[in-house]
């Protein structure tokens, strides 16, 4: 999928209302440049998922993001995005296999039926996030970990160079945790951009190379180093914010 | 005793089939109802699936003044149930969308306004229409044309849910990532209510407005319980709307019963043994395991 050049992300007065009066998110623009994880930072209803949700068109808003240079609604095919996983129904009859081989369907022509190639796509994701032998596995038979990997593993084989999370930390334990940001980072290392709903504060540098904070507008956005810092947490979550240590769970 | 139950049992099987070669309405019943119980099945475990059971229940009802209207004007009841069902899924989308009234009271609104309306003009016209066959369906009254257009919803709704089948699973397990890759959601949504429409009207024939549902509903969920697979659900849920429509209508011809009755006491029994008993998820069974 890959072009020549950079991928570049570019969102341009972004702004949401609902119901016709509530401003979710007010007039946001900003550029993101291949290779990077970037997390989106904001206290509750700062309109961190709405901000996703605007840019992928998947609610009505006014401005628009570009994936390179071309409007996003354009090549839906080239994104994948994962919401928060309680969304989802777990008791849906489906195998983890084919929860996988769901990420080829949007490439697959109408009529087409996933085969044996897709079929060692969705086994090679699943190694990749260490949950081989589970393939026959119905999905509400897995941790919540375990089933964000599979989660993780479907967008793996969506091979596309826009990738958004939505909380995926959530409800994870931490070896299903360690597993997908490796993974993520191998991916970012390969040039995708991932944006990452994010709303715990203790791993912020660890995790991410950039961070948009939000609070209904952009209060910032930059590299971790310049932006992650008490004055503009304070001005995002509108009180002091003790920056939690990150010495001490560097070794988990 | 037992053998004697036994032995009646077989005569009872025998005259069923005996009379089956000899009677062309109860052919026609048998084929007819047999088609009917594999649709709803099909249709039905998407139903489920997507939490649209009051839905289906809503469009089952909405139709009757369709009916009404088709006999007044003396062409086929199918065209004025279809017409009334697809306003009803549209009149329910409407007010639901564009109100803060969620989706059930919108369901509730609409379906009994449609149903009242039915009720007033069934019994305007009340010389040639017998309510009781409409509310609970008579197999055994089916006409050959009848049969014709239940083949004909039948292939329209195997064709389009083969055809379709990747698309009706993505959206219908996860909606936000079928929209986000593209999928026409909304119009995947109604595709499904107008082919719910079109099965609800066909089985109008066999078990009435009033348990239309428990043939969409009660099949797909048994077959929920015991399958890991949409496509293996699809084909069990199939399976036992066919199979409880044969037994159905044997119990209803032999004993003089209702068709649709039977039916549904057929299906619910089926579901009832599969809920207690089932492998792995049964409640007896995990009890024991307990």
């Amino acid at each position: 999928m890959k072009k020549e050049g950079n991928i570049l992300l570019e969102v341009k007065n972004l702004s949401v209302i609902y119901d016709n009066q509530t401003q979710a998110l007010k007039d946001v623009s900003l550029q993101i440049i291949e290779g990077q994880i970037v997390g989106i930072i904001g206290p509750n209803g700062a309109g961190k998922s709405t901000l996703i949700k605007a840019m992928i068109n998947l609610i009505s808003h006014k401005g628009q993001a570009f994936l390179n240079d071309q409007p996003i609604h354009k090549q839906l095919k080239n994104l994948s995005y994962v919401e928060q996983k309680s969304n989802i129904d777990t008791t849906f009859p489906i195998k983890v296999l084919d929860c996988v081989i769901l990420g080829i369907y949007p490439k697959l022509k109408p009529w087409q039926l996933p085969g044996k190639k897709e079929k060692e796509m969705a086994v090679k994701a699943l190694n990749k996030v260490d949950m081989l032998g589970y393939e026959n596995r119905q999905i509400g038979e897995l941790s919540g970990g375990q089933f964000q990997r599979v989660l993780i593993a479907r967008t793996l084989v969506q091979e596309t160079d826009l990738i958004l999370l939505d909380e995926p930390f959530v409800g994870v334990d931490i070896t299903s945790e360690n597993i997908i940001i490796d993974l993520l980072k191998e991916l970012a290392q390969a040039g995708k951009i991932i944006l990452i709903v994010h709303h715990d504060l203790s791993k912020i540098s660890k995790y991410f190379n950039s961070i948009i904070l939000i609070n209904k507008h952009l209060i910032e956005f930059g590299s971790v180093e310049n932006v992650f810092t008490a004055e503009n947490l304070k001005q995002t979550f509108g009180t002091d914010v003790f920056i939690p240590s990150e010495s001490r769970d560097r070794n988990d | 005793m037992f053998l004697f139950l036994q032995k009646a049992g077989i005569e009872m099987i025998n005259q069923f089939i005996n009379e089956l070669f000899q009677f062309n309405f109860l052919q026609r019943a048998l084929v007819t109802s047999v088609v009917i119980g594999i649709i709803c099945g099909v249709i039905g475990c998407f139903i489920v699936l997507r939490s649209l059971a009051l839905m289906g229940d809503a469009i089952s009802h909405a139709v009757l003044p369709g009916v009404a209207i088709s006999y007044m004007m003396g062409v086929n009841f199918f065209y004025g149930a279809v017409l009334f069902g697809i306003m009803a899924a549209l009149s329910i989308g409407f007010v639901n969308q564009n109100s803060k009234i969620k989706s059930d009271s919108a369901i509730g609104i609409v379906f009994s306004a449609f149903l009242a309306l039915g009720v007033l003009l069934v019994t305007k016209a009340q010389s040639s229409i017998d309510l009781t066959e409409i509310l609970f369906g008579n197999v055994l009254t089916v006409k050959e044309q009848d049969r014709t257009l239940t083949f004909i919803v039948a292939a329209i709704v195997l064709i389009i849910v083969i055809v379709f089948y990747k698309e009706f699973l993505l959206s219908t397990f996860d909606p936000t990532m079928a929209a986000a890759s593209g999928l026409p959601t909304k119009f995947i949504h109604y595709t499904i209510m107008v082919l719910l429409t079109l099965v609800t009207v066909a089985s109008l024939q066999t078990v009435g407005v009033i348990l239309v549902v428990s043939l969409l509903i009660t099949p797909a969920s048994t077959a929920y319980l015991l399958t890991k697979r949409l496509s293996t659900m699809i084909l069990v849920s199939a399976f036992i709307g066919a199979i409880s429509s044969i037994i159905g209508l044997f119990f209803s011809f032999t004993f003089n019963l209702p068709s649709g009755v039977v039916i549904v006491l057929v299906i619910t029994a089926i579901f009832a043994i599969t809920f207690f008993l089932a492998p792995r998820t049964g409640v007896l069974w995990r009890a024991i395991k307990h």
